[in-house]
C-alpha cells in the first residue's frame, strides 16, 4: 500500500502539510498515512489527534522515507537525499524562482510536484494553495497594522471626544488584496485600493473598498488571471496617486507582484517620508523585493519620520492552524485528482493541464516549465491581438474613413451649403435652412429609440410622410383636367397611407402591455 | 404660390401658421414614439399634426377654388379622393396580420412614392409663371422629385413583393450591379442637365422608367434577410421625396416632415445597419454581402431530433429558459401559444424570458410587435445585449423560427458570410431546442452549426403546431 508521509517543517515554519482532519480523507483515498512525531506541535495539531485520526506517528527518517511526502516549505539539499528512491514529494517548490532546486530534484530519481504551480482555472481553484495563502495573509497583514497602529480603525463619537475612522490604501486588489479590503473595511476602516486591472473595481466595491482608478488610455486584460507589468504612462499617473495617497491615508498594505519578475516599487522613500508618523506600512511583497523602499523583507522597520513598515514574509504562517486546514485541503484535492480510483494508487496523467502544470521532476526526469495554459478570457486575448494588428488602419477601413477624409468631407459639405446659398435665388436658401434643421431635428428625436417600438415608430414615420397629400391638394384645383386627375389619384393613395398608417400604429401600441396588466 | 391676390395673404399666412404648428406636432410625434410611455400620445401628436396641416391646406384651396367650375370639380375630386383614401387605408389596417405588418408598411410606401411622382408631373404640367433664374431650379425640383418618388415606388413594391413571398427572397445578382446603379444615376444627372435647359415631357418621362428601374434594381439585389433594413431605407427615401415635393412647390411643411421621415428612417436604417455589421452605405447603394460563398461542403456531423413530449420534460425540470423566435414564428403564426407556453412555465415557477435579436423577422421590432399582440408582458422581452451574458446560465433555450440570429458561425467562423454579425450566443445555454420546418438553411443562405452542436437538439415541423403539442404535453 502507498504510504504517504507527513514530514515536520524546519526552522520558524508553524504550519503543517496535513491535519487531522485531511488525514481522515487521505485514508479515504486508499492511502496509509504517517505523521513525524510533533509535526504539527506548532499548528495547535497534537500527535495524539492524528493518530486519533487514523496515521501512525513516526520518527524524522520513517516519515521521509514514505512513497508520498507532504510538505509546505521546499525542501533542502540534505532533505532531497532522505527522500527513497521512486517517492513523490509534493510540496511549494517556487521552481520558476529557484531553476537550482528543480536541478537537484532531478538529479534524484524522484517525482517533485509543485502545489504552488497550480494553474489559474477554474477547475483547478480548489488546489490554488496560492489563492489561499494570499486570502491568509491580506487578512493577516491588516492585523499586523492593527496591531502595529496606535489608535482604532473604525471612527466613534464618544464621551471622550471624537475619534475619525482609519484610512487604509490597499495596492493590488488580488486575492490578498480583496482579503486585506475585507478585513479592513470590517473593521470599520476606510478602504481605497488600487489595481492596474479595472475590471475588479466591482470586486473592490463588493467587499467595502473604493477602487482607485488611474486615468489612462490604457486597459489591461489578464489573460492567465496574474497582473502583467504596465505601461509607463500608467506608471507615471499612478505613481501619482501613491504620493497623494501616502500624504493622506494612515495605513498602506502593499500586495503587487508580477510572477517571474520582481516586485514593482509602488511607494518611493519620498512617499514614506511624507506620511504621518504613526503610520503603518505592510509591505506583503517584501520577500520578492518589496513593493515600498525601504521594507526589508521579515523585519519591522521603523523609519526616522516615525512610519512603521512591515515586511514580514511569513504572514500565512502567522496563522498557522487556519493555513494548515486551507493548505492541507488544497493538497488533498491534488491527492484526490491523482487518485482516480480511490485506490491508493497516485499516478499522473500528462494529458491533464494541471497535473501536467504542477509536475516539476518525473521520474527524475525534468518536465519544468510545462506549456503556458490560457486560463481565461481567451476570446479578449484573440481580440487583442488582431486589434494590434489591425492597428489604426483597421480602425479607418471599419468606418471607411480616416479622420483627414472626413473632415475634408464635412470641409466639401460646407463649402457646397455656402456655395448654394451664395448662388441661389431667393426662396432657395430659406428651403435649405428647414431641410438641414428638420434633418437634424430627425436625428436627434428618435436617438434613443427603444427597440421594441421600431415598428410603431417607422408605422407613423410612414403615416407621416403622407403629407405628400398637401401637394397633391394645391395642385387639385387646377384648370387642367388631367393634372386634376392626377392630383385625386395621388390624394387617395396619400389619404390610404395616412389612414391607414396611423390606425396600425394604434393597433400595434394598444397591444403593447406591461406585466400583470397583460393578464387581464 | 404665386397668385398674390390681396384675399389670399390672409389664408396663406393663416396657412403658414397652421403649418409651422403641424411640424412641431410632428417632431412632438417622433419623439413620442421613442419612448414606451409616450408612444400613445406621440400617435396623437401625429394625427393631430396631420389634421391641421391637411385643414389649413383644404382651407386655401377653398379660398383659391370658390367660384371656379375646376375649382368646384376639384374640391368634389378630393372629397372622394380623402374618403375613398380613408376607407381603404382603416380597412387594411384593421384586417392586416400582425406577422403581415411588414408587408403593409412596405406597400403603404410605394403609395407615398407613387404619390411623390404624381405630383411632380403636375409640377411640370402646370409650371407657374416663374422669374428666368428660378425657371431653371423649378425644373430640377420637378426631376428630382419624380425620381425619388419613383425609386421609392418600385422598390417598396419589391419589398413587399420579397416579404409576401411572392417573388423570389434570394438577392438578384445582375453582372455589373454596381455599374447599372452608378450609371442610373449618372444619367439621371444628365437628363436633369438636359431637361433644365430644354423642358420636353419625353425626358420626364425616360428619368420616369429609369427610376422605375433603379428602384426595382436596388431592392432585388438585396436578400430577403436584409429586409428589416431596406424597409426602413424605403420609409427615409418617402420622406425625402416628401421633400423634395416641399422643394417643388415652396410648401415649409413638405420640406419639414419630409427631412424629418428622411433623417429618422436613415437613422433607424443605420442603427439596424450597426446591429447586424453592415455598411451602411451599402445597404443604400443596394446589394451587399454578394461574394462568392465559401465552399459549403464542410462537414457538421449529426443533427439530433427530439419529440415534442420529450421537450416538454426537459421545460418542465428547466429552472430558466429563454425563448429566442425569428422569422418563422411570424410565419406559422405561432406568437399565441409560445406567449402561453410562457405563461404556463411562469405559472410553474420557471424563469422565462425572451430573446430577440435587433434584425429578427422582417421588420426592425418585428417580434417585439408579435409578442406584444400575444400579451407576453414587455419588461421579460429583452433585446439581445441584455440577454446574452446570461444564456451560459440558461436551463433550456427554445429557438423558434430562428436561424441566422443565432449561429455561432457568425462568431467564430471568420470565413462565414455573416461573420462579425452579432448574434444570441444560445449555444452557450445547457440545452438548445431548435424548432425548424426542416434543416434548409437561414434567409443569409448559410448553414447553421448550431444544429449538430452536443447540447442542442432539432424539433421539427410547423413551430406552431408543435409549441401547441408541448402545451398538451403539460
Amino acid at each position: 500500500m502507498t504510504r504517504i508521509g507527513i514530514v515536520a517543517e524546519l526552522g520558524r515554519e508553524t504550519r503543517v502539510a496535513a491535519t487531522p482532519a485531511t488525514v481522515k480523507q487521505l485514508l479515504g483515498l486508499g492511502y496509509d498515512v504517517v505523521v513525524e512525531k510533533g509535526a504539527g506541535e506548532s499548528a495547535s495539531f497534537r500527535n495524539e489527534e492524528y493518530a486519533a485520526a487514523g496515521a501512525s506517528i513516526v520518527g524524522a527518517e520513517d516519515a521521509w522515507g514514505s512513497d508520498v511526502v507532504l510538505r509546505i516549505n521546499p525542501p533542502t539539499e540534505n532533505e532531497i537525499n532522505r527522500l527513497a528512491e521512486g517517492a513523490t514529494l509534493i510540496s511549494m517548490l517556487s521552481p520558476g524562482l529557484r531553476p537550482e532546486l528543480v536541478e537537484a530534484l532531478a538529479a534524484r530519481p524522484i517525482t517533485a510536484l509543485a502545489l504552488d504551480a497550480v494553474p489559474r482555472i477554474s477547475r483547478a481553484q480548489s488546489m490554488d494553495v496560492l489563492s489561499s495563502m494570499a486570502n491568509i495573509a491580506g487578512y493577516r497583514a491588516v492585523i499586523e497594522a492593527a496591531h502595529e497602529f496606535g489608535r482604532f480603525f473604525t471612527g466613534q463619537v464618544t464621551a471622550a471626544g471624537k475619534v475619525p475612522p482609519a484610512k487604509v490604501l490597499v495596492a493590488g486588489a488580488g486575492v490578498a488584496g480583496l482579503a486585506a479590503i475585507g478585513a479592513a473595511s470590517s473593521l470599520g476602516a476606510i478602504v481605497r485600493a488600487t489595481d492596474p486591472r479595472p475590471e475588479v473595481a466591482d470586486q473592490v466595491k463588493s467587499i467595502g473598498g473604493t477602487y482607485l482608478k488611474v486615468e489612462v488610455e490604457e486597459e489591461m486584460k489578464s489573460s492567465d488571471g496574474y497582473a502583467k507589468a504596465t505601461s509607463e504612462a500608467y506608471n507615471r499617473r499612478a505613481a501619482e496617486i501613491y504620493t497623494e495617497q501616502a500624504r493622506d491615508v494612515d495605513i498602506v498594505i502593499t500586495t503587487a507582484l508580477i510572477p517571474g519578475r520582481p516586485a514593482p516599487k509602488l511607494l518611493t522613500a519620498d512617499d514614506v517620508a511624507a506620511m504621518k508618523p504613526g503610520s503603518v506600512i505592510v509591505d506583503m511583497a517584501a520577500g520578492q523585493g518589496g513593493n515600498v523602499e525601504g521594507s526589508v523583507a521579515g523585519e519591522r522597520i521603523v523609519t526616522e519620520n516615525g512610519v512603521v513598515i512591515l515586511g514580514y514574509t511569513d504572514l500565512p504562517a502567522r496563522l498557522p492552524a487556519q493555513a494548515s486546514q486551507l493548505y492541507g485541503t488544497n493538497l488533498l484535492n491534488l491527492l484526490k485528482l491523482l487518485t482516480k480510483d480511490k485506490d491508493g494508487q497516485l499516478t499522473i496523467d500528462f494529458d491533464d493541464v494541471v497535473q501536467r502544470s504542477v509536475t516539476v521532476v518525473r521520474d527524475g526526469e525534468k518536465t519544468w516549465p510545462p506549456p503556458p495554459v490560457q486560463v481565461s478570457a481567451a476570446p479578449a486575448a484573440q481580440a487583442d491581438a488582431t486589434r494590434a494588428e489591425e492597428g489604426p488602419a483597421g480602425e479607418a477601413a471599419k468606418t471607411g474613413l480616416s479622420p483627414a477624409g472626413k473632415a475634408g468631407l464635412i470641409a466639401a459639405g460646407i463649402a457646397f451649403l455656402f456655395g448654394i446659398n451664395a448662388v441661389a435665388p431667393a426662396p432657395l436658401p430659406q428651403h435649405f435652412t428647414v431641410l438641414l434643421l428638420s434633418v437634424v431635428v430627425g436625428f436627434y428625436v428618435i436617438g434613443k429609440v427603444h427597440h421594441a417600438l421600431h415598428t410603431p415608430l417607422m408605422s407613423v414615420t410612414n403615416a407621416i410622410s403622407g403629407i405628400i397629400v398637401v401637394g397633391a391638394l394645391l395642385q387639385i384645383t387646377s384648370e387642367s383636367l388631367i393634372v386634376q386627375a392626377l392630383s385625386a389619384v395621388a390624394v387617395l393613395l396619400a389619404s390610404i397611407n395616412i389612414f391607414g398608417g396611423f390606425a396600425v400604429t394604434r393597433r400595434m401600441l394598444a397591444m403593447f402591455s406591461k406585466g400583470n396588466k397583460a393578464q387581464g | 404660390m404665386t397668385d398674390t391676390a390681396a384675399g389670399l395673404l390672409t389664408a396663406e399666412s393663416v396657412a403658414g401658421a397652421a403649418y409651422i404648428v403641424a411640424g412641431l406636432m410632428f417632431i412632438l410625434s417622433l419623439a413620442g414614439l421613442s419612448r414606451h410611455e409616450k408612444a400613445r400620445a406621440g400617435v396623437i401628436y401625429g394625427i393631430s399634426g396631420m389634421i391641421i396641416a391637411l385643414a389649413a391646406t383644404i382651407w386655401l384651396t377653398l379660398q383659391d377654388a370658390w367660384g371656379s367650375g375646376t375649382g368646384l370639380l376639384g374640391l368634389a375630386l378630393l372629397l372622394i379622393a380623402v374618403l375613398v383614401g380613408a376607407a381603404i387605408g382603416l380597412w387594411r389596417a384593421r384586417a392586416v396580420q400582425m406577422t403581415g405588418m411588414p408587408e403593409l408598411i412596405a406597400l403603404l410606401h410605394s403609395f407615398v412614392g407613387l404619390a411623390a411622382v404624381l405630383v411632380g408631373w403636375n409640377g411640370h404640367l402646370e409650371a407657374p409663371e416663374l422669374p428666368e433664374a428660378l425657371q431653371g431650379i423649378h425644373h430640377a425640383e420637378v426631376f428630382i422629385g419624380v425620381f425619388i418618388g419613383a425609386v421609392t415606388f418600385t422598390g417598396s413594391i419589391v419589398a413587399y413583393l420579397k416579404l409576401s413571398a411572392r417573388m423570389k427572397s434570394s438577392p438578384l445578382t445582375l453582372p455589373g450591379k454596381n455599374v447599372i446603379n452608378l450609371g442610373s444615376l449618372a444619367a439621371f444627372v444628365a437628363l436633369t442637365i438636359w431637361y433644365v435647359n430644354d423642358t420636353q415631357l419625353w425626358l420626364l418621362v425616360v428619368v420616369t422608367l429609369l427610376a422605375l428601374g433603379l428602384g426595382w434594381h436596388l431592392v432585388a439585389s438585396i436578400g430577403g434577410g436584409d429586409m428589416p433594413v431596406v424597409v426602413s431605407m424605403l420609409n427615409s427615401y418617402s420622406g425625402w421625396a416628401a421633400a423634395a415635393a416641399g422643394f417643388l412647390l415652396n410648401n415649409d411643411l413638405l420640406i419639414i416632415t419630409g427631412a424629418l421621415v428622411g433623417s429618422s428612417g436613415a437613422y433607424l436604417s443605420y442603427i439596424m445597419c450597426k446591429a447586424m455589421n453592415r455598411s451602411f452605405l451599402s445597404v443604400i447603394a443596394g446589394g451587399f454581402g454578394i461574394e462568392a460563398p465559401k465552399t459549403g461542403d464542410t462537414d457538421y456531423g449529426e443533427h439530433r431530433e427530439i419529440s415534442a413530449q420529450a421537450t416538454a420534460e426537459l421545460l418542465t425540470n428547466a429552472s430558466s429558459v429563454v425563448i429566442t423566435p425569428g422569422y418563422g414564428m411570424a410565419v406559422a403564426q405561432a406568437q399565441y401559444p409560445v406567449a402561453e407556453l410562457a405563461h404556463q412555465l411562469r405559472e410553474r415557477g420557471v424563469d422565462v424570458k425572451f430573446g430577440i435579436h435587433p434584425v429578427a423577422g422582417r421588420l426592425p421590432g418585428h417580434m417585439n410587435v408579435l409578442l406584444a399582440e400575444a400579451k407576453v408582458p414587455y419588461d421579460i422581452v429583452l433585446e439581445m445585449d441584455e440577454i446574452n451574458d446570461d444564456l451560459n446560465e440558461t436551463t433550456v433555450v427554445l429557438v423558434i423560427g430562428a436561424n441566422d440570429t443565432v449561429n455561432p458561425a457568425a462568431a467564430e467562423d471568420p470565413g462565414s458570410p455573416i461573420a462579425g454579425m452579432p448574434v444570441l450566443r444560445v449555444w452557450e445555454a445547457e440545452n438548445v431546442v431548435v424548432f425548424k420546418r426542416s434543416m434548409a438553411a437561414g434567409y443569409a443562405g448559410v448553414q447553421n452549426p448550431l444544429f449538430f452542436r452536443e447540447n442542442s437538439q432539432m424539433l421539427f415541423g410547423d413551430a406552431k403546431q408543435r409549441v401547441e403539442d408541448i402545451l398538451r404535453a403539460f
